[in-house]
């Protein structure tokens, strides 16, 4: 009996032993928490498509982590900061959730990005734009994949400048996402030559936009350019259209516009536009098939959003795998050595600051006779070479990429 | 060029102009409101979910079997109404003798299932609606330049709001329910069927939101949302209007659609709170609103 209970003590103790060596993962299972907006303007950005997305990634990348298993879990932020801190508190102290991803809505992902860094967990934003993120409140922990509002301002703002639009009005979103959005664009117009002879700011969820619209008009601006988004930027086209706007020679710019608001509006009155994304499914055979797995799930095709937030997971578990745990320090420096190379982004990289850099498209939405199925939506016109797209790390005002 | 507090005359006549096109949703939905609530001493927040409704009606009708326009503004409310007079028939009537904080609790707590119901199948960037061709295009006023299909959204709802004010204080069947309301036992003990024309006013009431819905549905995106911010809007309209009063409602709701409407100009950032502010100081100043009788 003795030596069966000593030869059981030594068995545990060199299992013990031998645990570190393989593989530490905190509370024997590795937790990914996708928070975003499902019910509010920005339900269709990323909304339940993005969870759906990061289960996609779970099961491509086998389910299982390091012989560990892996548990997405989701909620609704509503757009609110404080509900979205208090769930992620939730989810860090209580809920033993590793990472949190998605993060739609700017002040969201600030304010979540802030208590991740104050807890050391790693956050990977998909579904925000401001480049204050991975500027002056960037965070050793905190990464930003699919797209920011500087790429938007040189990827669609360019676009139009080089056309001719040199002289553009503003009607702005009044919060983080839409300030910014604005100033980035409108300093690429100015630098590239043009003016912007005035701005509106509105409510975020505004219906009805006639009013900032006549303003727009009667500032005679070349361009008028919406910094706005989800269901915003689709009620502002629409309105656009039926005050003769685009048909009395001004043009529209949809700065952060993607495929689930082109489908939303409709090809009729989204025809023409340019927008930048970072992600088309139509674009080669792999993202046909990724497309294609989409759609049989969840009905729709994936815009940047939900294929950035597959590609944000997939690479968090690479990670992890990597490095042989689940710690904080770890994986957060593995996701700035790795090169992401998946269906989203091809020889990405991440820069000090946190900010995945990888090639974004111009796209236009193509004439309603031209589509060859239903979601047939874009014409790829131009690559906007990574690069180019974001901002040099060493110049993004983030103190960890300052040296 | 004559300039009106900074801004060019014509610009202001714009404004204006746009401010009374809100003003027509505003009125048409702050009508079936205060008539829901005049009579029935329900408020109703589903409200703003019905008029969604309509909107999506409309929009079924039209992708699934061909219905147009002209026929969904007829259909949309009916089916809409219809759905009220279940709710009313089978829910809401249990509720008439309880505060009037239960009606608007289970009212709220119907829009938020009927509009989390929506955006489960539809999501929440909305679907498209043409407007009608007829409607189509528009004029140039000289200051401005007028989409047809809005100057139409106005006259409807000129139209819709006189002729539910007639029928509601000018017929005789407007004056039963108003008599309904007042004191029901006697009403009854003449023989007339007081739940019915309780039942028959609530579903009138949703067919009004629906009404607005299936107008609004060319101009704004047909999303299971469009109706959540209105209704908190519409809401504080009947309050600044005098809570039941039918005609405070329809002048107040274009009132303080011109109002939000200037301070778009003025100063945009406070247009979604300038009726609160205004409500606020009418309950302040005038408890029983503008146009209220105090009790």
């Amino acid at each position: 009996m003795k030596k069966i209970a000593i030869a059981s003590i030594a068995i545990m103790a060199a299992a013990a032993a031998a645990l570190p060596a393989q593989a530490e993962v905190s509370d024997d299972i590795v937790k990914i928490g996708i928070l975003n907006d499902q019910s509010g303007v920005y339900a269709d950005f990323g909304g339940t498509w993005s969870y759906e997305a990061a289960l996609m990634a779970v099961e491509d990348f086998g389910g299982t982590v390091l012989d560990k298993p892996i548990e997405v879990v989701t909620a609704d932020h509503q757009n609110k900061p404080d509900i979205a801190a208090n769930i992620a508190r939730q989810w860090y102290d209580q809920d033993q959730v590793d990472t949190i991803m998605e993060l739609t809505t700017s002040s969201v992902a600030l304010a979540v990005q802030g208590i991740s860094k104050e807890k050391k967990k790693i956050d990977i934003v998909t579904g925000a734009a401001t480049t204050t993120l991975t500027g002056e409140q960037c965070s050793p922990y905190g990464f930003h994949w699919a797209y920011d509002t500087h790429a938007l301002a040189v990827g669609t703002g360019g676009a139009l400048v080089n056309n001719g639009g040199d002289s553009w009005f503003f009607l702005t979103a009044d919060y983080a996402f839409g300030y910014s959005l604005e100033e980035q664009t409108g300093n690429f117009v100015k630098e590239n030559g043009g003016s912007v002879v005035g701005s509106v700011r509105h409510p975020l969820s505004t219906t009805d936009y006639s009013s900032f619209l006549l303003q727009a008009q009667a500032s005679g601006a070349k361009v008028i350019g919406l910094a706005n988004a989800g269901l915003d930027t689709a009620n502002a086209i629409k309105q656009a259209s039926e005050f003769g706007i685009v048909q009395s020679g001004q043009r529209l710019a949809a700065l952060l516009f993607t495929l689930a608001e082109v489908h939303g509006l409709g090809a009729e009155a989204a025809q023409g536009l340019s927008l930048t994304e970072g992600f088309y499914w139509d674009r080669n055979d792999e993202t046909r098939e990724f497309g294609k797995r989409f759609f049989d799930r969840t009905g729709r095709m994936p815009n940047m959003i939900q294929a950035g937030t597959y590609s944000a997971v997939l690479q968090y578990l690479k990670a992890v795998e990597k490095t042989g745990t689940d710690e904080t320090e770890a994986v957060a420096k593995a996701l700035h050595e790795m090169p992401v190379n998946d269906v989203f982004a091809k020889n990405g990289k991440v820069g000090a600051n946190g900010r995945m850099i990888y090639d974004m498209y111009l796209m236009e939405v193509k004439k309603p006779g031209d589509m060859a199925g239903d979601w047939d939506y874009y014409n790829v016109l131009d690559t906007v070479p990574g690069d180019k797209a974001f901002i040099d790390p060493a110049k993004s005002g983030c103190p960890l990429a300052s040296n | 060029m004559m300039m009106i507090f900074g801004i060019p005359i014509q610009a202001f006549l714009g404004q204006l102009l746009i401010g009374l096109i809100n003003g027509s949703f505003y009125a048409m939905l702050s009508l079936g409101l205060a008539i829901i609530f005049g009579l029935l001493r329900v408020i109703n927040f589903a409200h703003g979910a019905q008029y969604m409704m309509g909107a999506f009606v409309g929009f079924l009708l039209l992708s699934w079997i061909g219905i147009n326009y002209w026929l969904a503004l007829l259909v949309a409310p009916v089916i809409v109404g219809i759905t009220g007079i279940v709710i009313e028939r089978f829910a809401l009537r249990r509720l008439y003798n309880l505060d009037h904080l239960y009606g608007l609790l289970f009212t709220f707590g119907l829009a938020l299932v009927i509009e989390g119901g929506f955006r489960y199948v539809y999501g929440s960037s909305g679907q498209p609606y043409a407007t009608p061709d007829i409607l189509s295009g528009g004029v140039n006023l000289g200051f401005m330049y007028l989409p047809i299909y809005r100057g139409w959204v106005v006259v409807a709802s000129l139209i819709v709001c006189i002729g539910t004010w007639l029928l509601i204080e000018k017929t005789k069947l407007g004056a039963y329910l108003r008599a309904a309301t007042e004191n029901p036992t006697l009403v009854q003990s003449f023989g007339i069927n007081v739940p019915f024309l309780l039942t028959l006013t609530y579903g009138l009431g949703t067919a009004l939101a629906a009404l607005a819905g299936i107008m609004a549905a060319p101009i704004y995106q047909v999303s299971p949302l469009m109706g959540s911010n209105l209704v908190i809007v519409v809401f504080a309209i009947v309050v600044v209007g005098g809570m039941g009063s039918i005609m405070g409602a329809i002048v107040t709701g274009y009132m303080l659609g011109i109002l939000e409407g200037l301070t778009k100009v003025f100063y945009p950032e406070a247009s979604n709170i300038v009726i609160f502010v205004i409500m606020a100081i009418v309950l302040l100043v005038r408890p029983a609103g503008l146009f209220g009788r105090d009790v």
